[in-house]
């Protein structure tokens, strides 16, 4: 079921340094959402943020709030691990267990949470691969090792893995940036039929991607050398590409700077 | 150049002077050599065999692995993924510290300390689990502190440890913090991320280490000699004094041993090479199959 | 997605608990051991946590507390030996230190009777180290420098496949080896060179080891650079390649150091220990620091035994001492793992 994500003043913080500044964003649910902006402008660490992944680096830290459905994620009583159960993520690189089959890394997020009975993790594992648009493609070699696939389809096998938790949101880090154009498009297929159930945040430096995929674009970019990342402008992604209202956007998006 | 031969040049001698010096030995009576239990060479007519010393060696090996195993991946799980980053460096050298201590000092604080220390221990051992074959039949032996397999054991357990650790460290150091994200992208906590992604992809490294430290457990001498004095049986109760290893054998019987006696420390010498050396080459078989580990991390 | 969280007092009460009873349950059955408290209390006070944990916060979390619990219990269980053995050496050794112990042998000192010291002793060791040190460096540098400035081919790679089966020789077969090639074989008899030759064997896979892996450090650049000015092969290492390990390589030379300087096993066998002083390594049996040890420790009389603890603090003093120095040379070192 998908849900809405609402950061109120996020601000990330490596230690003392600040990497991203106050930004305010809403994001719909059952939409995609695409943050574009220069390398190292902060997408990457707001991203994580929401799903409090970012808390992995020592040192990490955020002010503001993040909200999932009015919930605050990063309230006192929050089991970190719910959270990022219900928010999912993929990253940029796919990442499937080496050591484990296609069968066993759909169902590693299941058997986490305890589920054990060989029909729900059998009927779970083929509606997650089907979701993902894989099931056709593996359906007879589930207990193959994950990192025998291709590079598109261990990202999709990434995407089945996420799914097979129910999330309410997905979050993207430049999916397709290490992947050939046929499996980009692939995926980008795939993104537009997941929209219908889940809330999808996607960071991609392809703004011809984002412009495809994406209903709202938010653009990103450094407040100046040295300083930290900033939301410049949020809108519907037609108007961002084609009457943006930030001179800087529109510098982005014409390719006259980044 | 001329440097790497007279490396290679000092290993084939070292097999070769072995093999003609233990000749005296071997030509005496070379059937009973691998079956004798007793080690009197210099009586006559000479007894002696390599059977009990290989056993304990074997043994006491062992029993230090399975002790030494747990607790040493432990350390390295906590050094590499538990610690504070900042103190990880340093808690690893202060482990590898307990690699600095001279095994004669082991010895020395084993044969003083830990012996009396682990009498308490056997008592229960074999009062409360002497069913197991393994730990019957302490009580029997009056001796007051048990100088036994056992204790060596322990000894050997703390000699071995930092040895398997450094290279689990390393072998987890290594693995890929992409799955590390994925398992924990996926709402796991801690442990579950480490089982799913650390210590699958593991596995060959850890044989490797164990191996390793195998390796250096069928050697040691000083420490083992010290804990055990001397004496030859062949049996699997650790608890009782009575069991020896061909190292330390070679160490308390080299002063006094005859004509006789020298080549047949020296035969036994060889077959602890022997076995040393198969495990050295079967832990770096697998370790480097495993490509888990740079080679420079195995010193 | 809110779950119910142990407070950090209710994890210490628990722990508590257990410790209590580990203590009621010592005092009850038996005369109080510090051992057996201290082990129930560590096992009753995790079982207890884990078992609050998993009524308030569930199965999973028990389950991860309990990993990491016992990965920090199993941290201290390791240190524990390191901290006994340096705590009761020095406790039982040093009180035992004295102008005599440093200055006198043990000639004419019976185990029985107190006064002799380690002066043989440390004579020995120094000219059995330093000897070991002056064949094994050298060497072991060329070896480490063929193998990774020069070396492709097959032998390299035999060279680094006999490198590694060296690592695994016991200190024993070392000894018996010089033993049966010097000792007898060439007929010089027991003396401090031949313990050095012993002590190179174990010594020079360590150096060439940490030395091949210092060179590897260095980075590519550096040499291309060289190179490009038209330096040849050998230069560039001599002069830029070398100079820029060197900090890792005194690192590496140091620790190798510290692992022969308590070596017994091969001295037993070579230079056989001598209760005089022989300052002349070259013939006649030596003492050392480790061999003083084990054939003090084997006597029935307690100032031999005293003196073996001596020996002992003596030798981790140095031991220890070289290591530590080693590691914080490291921190300054430029090329550093990660």
């Amino acid at each position: 079921m998908a849900k809405r994500i609402e950061t109120i003043g996020l601000s990330c913080f490596y230690g003392k340094t600040k990497a991203v500044e106050d930004v305010s964003l809403t994001i719909e649910p059952k939409s995609v959402t695409a943050l574009i902006g220069p390398s190292g402008c902060g997408k990457s660490t707001f991203l994580r943020s929401i799903n409090r992944l970012h808390e992995v680096v020592p040192g990490a830290r955020i002010e503001g709030k993040v909200l999932l459905d009015d919930e605050d994620v990063y309230d006192q009583s929050v089991d970190v691990v719910a959270v990022r159960r219900h928010i999912g993520m993929v990253f940029q690189k796919p990442n499937p267990f080496p050591t484990m089959s296609i069968y066993d890394n759909v169902a590693a997020g299941l058997r986490f949470n305890g589920v054990r009975k060989k029909s729900e993790l059998d009927d779970a594992v083929e509606q997650s691969l089907r979701a993902a648009n894989l099931w056709n493609e593996v359906s007879n070699r589930l207990n193959k090792p994950g990192s025998g696939l291709s590079g598109g389809q261990q990202q999709r096998l990434c995407i089945a893995r996420a799914l097979a938790v129910e999330p309410s949101v997905l979050l993207m880090d430049e999916p397709c940036s290490a992947l050939d154009p046929i499996s980009t498009l692939a995926i980008e297929d795939l993104i537009a039929e997941l929209k219908d159930r889940y809330t999808i945040v996607i960071v991609t430096h392809n703004m011809q991607q984002a412009s495809r995929v994406s209903d709202v674009t938010a653009f990103f970019t450094l407040a100046g050398p040295g300083q930290p990342g900033v939301l410049v402008e949020v809108d519907a992604t037609s108007k961002i590409f084609s009457v943006p209202a930030d001179k800087r956007t529109e510098d982005y998006i014409t390719g006259r700077v980044g | 150049m001329l440097a790497g031969a007279f490396v290679l040049l000092v290993l084939a001698a070292i097999a070769i002077f072995l093999v003609v010096r233990s000749l005296p030995a071997f030509s005496h009576d070379t059937k009973s050599f691998w079956t004798t239990f007793e080690w009197l060479p210099d009586n006559s007519p000479a007894v002696f065999g390599v059977a009990a010393l290989a056993f304990g060696t074997a043994l006491s090996a062992v029993l230090a692995l399975v002790m030494a195993f747990p607790v040493a991946v432990a350390v390295a799980l906590f050094i590499s993924d538990y610690a504070p980053r900042r103190l990880a460096r340093w808690l690893g050298y202060v482990t590898d510290l307990l690699a600095a201590v001279p095994s004669v000092v082991f010895g020395l604080w084993g044969l003083f300390w830990l012996v009396p220390h682990l009498t308490p221990l056997q008592h229960w051992l074999a009062d409360n689990l002497g069913f197991i074959p393994l730990f019957a039949d302490s009580k029997s032996v009056t001796a007051n502190a048990s100088r036994s397999i056992f204790a060596a054991s322990v000894v050997l357990a703390i000699m071995v440890l930092p040895i398997i650790s450094a290279i689990a460290r390393e072998v987890f150091r290594q693995v890929d913090p992409a799955l590390k994200e994925a398992a924990l992208g996926l709402g796991s906590t801690r442990w579950e991320m480490i089982r799913t992604a650390v210590i699958p992809p593991s596995k060959g490294g850890l044989a490797g280490a164990t191996i390793l430290g195998l390796g250096r457990a069928l050697g040691e001498t000083i420490a083992v000699a010290l804990v055990l004095g001397s004496s030859y049986a062949v049996n699997f109760k650790v608890l009782i004094p009575g069991k020896n290893t061909i190292a330390a054998n070679i160490a308390t019987q080299f002063g006094e041993a005859g004509r006789i006696g020298r080549p047949a420390l020296i035969a036994s010498g060889l077959v602890l090479f022997a076995m040393t050396m198969a495990v050295t080459l079967l832990a770096r078989w697998i370790i480097y199959r495993a490509g888990a580990v740079e080679r420079s991390a195995v010193a | 997605m809110r779950g119910r969280r142990l407070s950090r007092n209710a994890v210490f009460g628990a722990g508590l608990s257990g410790v209590a009873l580990a203590g009621v349950l010592n005092l009850a059955y038996s005369t109080w051991r510090w051992a057996e408290f201290v082990v129930l209390g560590v096992v009753f006070a995790l079982a207890f946590i884990t078992a609050a944990s998993w009524a308030v916060e569930g199965r999973r979390k028990a389950v991860d507390r309990l990993v990491s619990n016992v990965v920090v219990s199993a941290f201290l269980v390791a240190l524990a030996p390191l901290a006994l053995v340096v705590y009761f050496t020095a406790v039982r050794g040093i009180p035992h230190f004295s102008a005599v112990f440093f200055t006198h042998s043990l000639a004419g000192v019976p185990p029985s009777e107190t006064g002799g010291g380690i002066a043989a002793a440390i004579q020995g060791t120094v000219e059995q180290v330093f000897l070991a040190t002056l064949i094994s460096v050298p060497i072991g540098l060329l070896v480490a420098v063929y193998v990774t400035e020069y070396g492709r081919g097959v032998f390299a790679r035999a060279i680094r496949f006999l490198v590694d089966v060296m690592t695994g020789i016991p200190s024993i077969v070392a000894g018996l080896f010089i033993y049966t090639f010097l000792v007898i074989g060439l007929h010089q008899g027991f003396s401090g060179f031949a313990g050095s030759l012993a002590l190179s064997i174990l010594m020079l896979p360590v150096v060439i080891r940490s030395a091949e892996e210092m060179i590897a450090l260095v980075p590519k650049a550096y040499r291309e650079a060289s190179y490009a000015l038209g330096v040849t092969r050998w230069r560039t290492i001599v002069s830029v390649v070398l100079p820029t390990a060197m900090g890792g390589l005194v690192t590496g030379v140091m620790l190798a150091v510290a692992r022969v300087t308590g070596e017994t096993a091969p001295l037993l066998l070579t230079a056989f220990d001598n209760n005089y002083l022989n300052a002349n390594p070259f013939k006649g049996q030596q003492s050392s620091l480790s061999l003083i040890v084990y054939t003090q420790a084997q006597q029935a009389y307690q100032p031999a035994i005293d003196r073996a603890w001596a020996a002992a603090a003596t030798l981790i003093l140095i031991v220890i001492g070289l290591y530590v120095v080693a590691r914080l040379l490291t921190r300054r070192s430029a090329f550093r793992h990660g």
